[in-house]
């Protein structure tokens, strides 16, 4: 594993290298990550009008 | 017999009476090449009895996920397997929310909880959060908290609450493939109760969920029935690990006639986009759904799911010589 690129798919959880990710990464342009891509945990995800933050319990807080 | 777009243009846009559920299905069976002549129609309806003014509104989720309900399009159902964890927003947040809706020119601003109605703790935190809005921004503040008694729509109104928002989400024949945990006429009653309150009732639904074109227009005459101040439109957007996770996206074409239907059946009402037209209608679909009887749009993100950017939304109002509703100051 090289350092610095994710580990896991922020849409779908699952490992990053094992499959082809394109259409999750079309669906990340209109949502947020459910899926913390250093640990797979599923993050806590709050949307705002006009953002949103995404929360991993292990590894911290992503904003838009 | 006339052509179904003829005896509408009389019915609807002169005598402004909704069309029948025997014309909406015609409507919906229209062929492609006669959908821009229905859009035009379905927008001249519009700007004759709703005017040129488009509403505005952001919406917040105070609580997601982890809801008890299994209605199949909802990924914060707690009975999928779906990716959404349930949180809770605090008050300065909403409160942030509604201050950054009121930035866009939004009049509305609808705080929306994933449950299948209130319980105390979540009415005290709308309570304290309606509060606080009031006493930071200019905007009226609207509900979705699910199913209601009574006292819950008393108290809402009395907190100040402008507008509820309860969907039917699908046709009553259909609804049943759509949600097992309530019935349709459950939903109905709150709606009803609501609309006697004297809260502005907006009721809507979901189409693309797999029903006929007879029940799409079999949902929008019973919209009409019920007589919503307004109906949100809503796409389905298919959510991993909901049982219609794996359903088609809805074919445009198919979403602009329900569009035109929706507003010929309710000449009067205010008809919003709501989640899924990025997705079934995208840049050029969006232009002419407000070019064919929607006068409203959520600006910004939905609950869980990000929208177009609220700019290019606000941009296309301006192109299209369509000004944003203004608050009223009537409450
Ligand atoms: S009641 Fe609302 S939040 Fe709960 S599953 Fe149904 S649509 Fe989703
Ligand atoms: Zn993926
Ligand atoms: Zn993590």
């Amino acid at each position: 594993m090289t350092t610095g690129s994710p580990s896991y798919c922020g849409h779908c959880g699952r490992p990053a290298d094992a499959e082809d990710h394109a259409a999750c990464a079309v669906r990340l342009a209109m949502e947020p990550p459910r899926f913390c891509t250093r640990c797979a945990r599923r993050m806590k995800v709050q949307v705002t009008p006009r953002g949103w933050t995404a929360e991993c319990v292990e590894h911290g807080v992503l904003t838009s | 017999m006339t052509d179904i777009l003829e005896r509408a243009r009389t019915k609807v846009l002169d005598d402004g009476e909704g069309l029948s559920y025997d014309e909406l299905v015609e409507v919906l069976q229209l062929p492609d090449d006669q959908i821009p002549e229905l859009l035009q129609l379905a927008h001249d309806v519009r700007m004759k009895h709703c005017g040129p003014e488009v509403e505005v509104e952001g919406i917040i989720s105070l609580k997601t996920g982890g809801c008890p309900e299994d209605c199949h399009f909802c990924s914060q159902s707690g009975q999928f397997t779906s990716p959404v964890r349930s949180v809770w927003l605090d008050i300065p947040q909403l409160v942030k929310a509604a201050e950054e809706t009121a930035a866009t020119g939004a009049s509305e601003f609808c705080i929306v909880a994933a449950v299948r109605g209130p319980d105390e703790r979540l009415m005290s935190q709308v309570r304290d959060g309606i509060k606080a809005i009031q006493a930071a921004v200019d905007i009226n503040v609207a509900c979705s908290l699910g199913m209601l008694t009574q006292q819950q729509v008393d108290d809402l109104r009395e907190m100040g609450v402008h507008r509820y928002n309860h969907n039917l989400e699908a046709a009553k024949s259909y609804f049943p493939t759509v949600v097992t945990t309530h019935s349709f006429e459950e939903r109905w009653e709150t709606c009803e109760m609501v609309r006697e309150s004297g809260m502005e009732l907006c009721c809507g639904g979901l189409v693309g969920m797999g029903e006929s074109l007879e029940q799409r227009a079999e949902l929008a005459a019973q919209l009409a029935e019920l007589g919503p101040h307004e109906v949100p439109l809503n796409f389905l957007n298919p959510r991993p690990g909901t049982p219609f996770g794996d359903l088609p996206i809805m074919d445009s074409a198919d979403a602009l006639r329900t569009i035109a239907a929706f507003r010929l059946a309710m000449p009067r009402t205010v008809l919003r986009y709501a989640g899924g037209r990025e997705l079934t209608l995208g840049d050029l679909g969006t232009r002419d759904g407000l070019l064919g009887g929607i006068n409203a749009v959520i600006v910004g993100n939905y609950l869980t799911t990000l929208g177009r950017d609220a700019d290019e939304d606000l941009a296309l109002l301006t192109e299209l010589k369509m000004p944003i509703k203004e608050l009223a100051k009537t409450l």
